[in-house]
């Protein structure tokens, strides 16, 4: 299986392909919907973001608490499409990778082409398993959200699959 | 006649919270046994893989005593009240709502619910309020069947007025057309729990309820089963697969549920589960 290490550089952008296997091992941030809105809403208004996008990758996740003597909870995906509003401003400031599940919009596509990102699925209902590649979490932002708040996990041997990659191309069955 | 019986409501708070923990770490047999037979039937690699994965996730779920997934759901219950049953030394309500607040909070749950659907969107922090829907029964026990369902299924789900013109054929092509708009966003491989009959609240909680029942089991009536069976049939025909990225499992089972209604109506609920069908019943 390809392994590969973050930041995600262009040149390992561009070959990735949709339909391969991988193993990421590095540091992604988090979010899902409350943080995106806050995050959009910020880039809206030209105000200044509580974390950086440029050359993140970052997994839509709100992980489940943590039992002790365990990093993070059960942390598996959860659905994109209900970022796709947001998207296309996070890959204009930088975003370089999104981890999620399930389809993705027309808009998020063609933006994920015009700025070179790459999408990768991670498997939706894996979390248990999931989270045993997580090795550490810690707020950055947004620590009011509770599950949602914007995290920094360091990760080893993630398994994901690219599913649309930065040429536009989807193994997603439609 | 039957004896009144009295519970303490701490036995109920007892049995609600060993109930949804339980449930969170410990998948179904109907669902693991479906899962393997998955795995052993799907061609592609890739599926195989993600079949794996799941597999191999309910184990660790089990083994370390942790959420299967996540999203561990809003608690939904379904409860049957014995008439002769007197709670003490509390509420029924309160009761099952502690039980729910406990397992969630002591059994490292995830708490998803917001206080407001619209504007506040607070998170309550302990997953209540659960939601209970309550049948007055005969006898002097109470049995509670419990759920929890992620929202990423959830979400596509649906409810159709159909009349009675529509039939088979209409309810059969709504069903499709669900399952067909919720693609790979619900985690497939899925559990369809469809609802048809009674009113427009009715069908819904009808669907609720199919979802909870455990998918190796089919109606009762004859024709309804074999609908089951060919809905499953179809829907794995779409090709959808594990995680949405192909296979020949969209779906792991199909459960009807119906009930009367009226002339002119023929309501159509569909619930849409992931395969982390997280349902289960204890009796008090
Ligand atoms: S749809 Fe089910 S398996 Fe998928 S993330 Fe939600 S709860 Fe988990």
């Amino acid at each position: 299986m390809k392994k590969i290490t973050l930041p995600l550089t262009d040149e390992v952008i561009r070959e990735l392909h949709a339909g391969e296997s991988v193993l990421i091992t590095g540091s992604v941030i988090t979010g899902r919907d409350a943080a995106h809105k806050r995050l959009y809403e910020l880039i809206e208004q030209g105000r200044e973001l509580p974390v950086k996008l440029d050359g993140e990758v970052i997994y839509y996740v709100g992980p489940a608490p943590a039992k002790p003597g365990h990093a993070v909870g059960p942390a598996g995906p959860t659905s994109s499409y209900r970022m796709d509003k947001y998207t296309p401003a996070l890959l204009d400031r930088g975003l370089k990778g999104m981890i999620g599940k399930g389809a993705r919009s027309q808009e998020v596509i063609d933006s994920m082409v015009k700025n070179g990102v790459v999408y990768f699925a991670a498997i939706g209902g894996a979390a248990a398993l999931i989270s045993r590649s997580i090795k550490s979490a810690e707020i950055l932002a947004y620590e009011d959200l509770g599950t949602e708040a914007i995290y920094r996990f360091e990760v080893e041997d993630f398994p994901a699959i690219v599913v649309i990659d930065s040429y536009g191309e989807s193994v997603l069955v439609k | 006649m039957m004896q009144v019986r009295s519970i303490d409501a701490a036995q109920i708070t007892e049995a609600v919270k060993k109930l949804f923990m339980d449930m969170n770490y410990f998948i179904g047999n109907d669902i693991l046994d479906a899962l393997r037979a998955a795995r052993e039937n799907e061609p592609s690699a890739t599926a195989q893989n993600v079949l794996d994965q799941l597999i191999e996730n309910h184990q660790i779920a089990r083994e370390e005593e942790v959420p299967i997934c996540q999203d561990t759901g809003m608690a939904v219950l379904f409860v049957e009240y014995g008439e002769r049953v007197v709670i003490e030394n509390g509420s029924f309500e309160q009761a099952v709502q502690e039980g729910v607040r406990r397992a969630y909070i002591d059994g490292y749950l995830r708490k998803s619910v917001v206080d407001d659907p619209v504007f506040d969107r607070v998170n309550t922090k302990d997953n209540t309020p659960a939601l209970i829907y309550t049948t007055i029964v005969e006898g002097n026990q109470i049995r509670i069947l419990g759920g929890c369902k992620g929202f990423g299924s959830e979400n596509m789900s649906a409810v159709k007025m159909l009349t009675p013109s529509a039939g088979v054929e209409g309810v059969k092509q709504f069903i499709m057309d669900t399952v067909k708009y919720a693609g790979p966003n619900p985690c497939p491989p899925i559990v369809v729990g469809v609802g048809i009959g009674g009113t427009f609240e009715k069908a819904a909680m009808l669907a609720k309820k199919a979802t909870l029942r455990p998918i190796n089991t089919s109606h009762p009536d004859q024709r309804y089963a074999a609908l089951e069976n060919e809905l499953l049939e179809a829907i794995n025909k779409m090709g959808f697969g594990p995680a949405g990225l192909g296979g020949v499992t969209t779906a792991l089972g199909v459960n009807i549920e119906t009930c009367p209604t009226h002339i002119a109506g023929m309501p159509v609920a569909v619930n849409i589960c992931c395969h982390a069908a997280r349902h289960k019943e204890t009796v008090i």
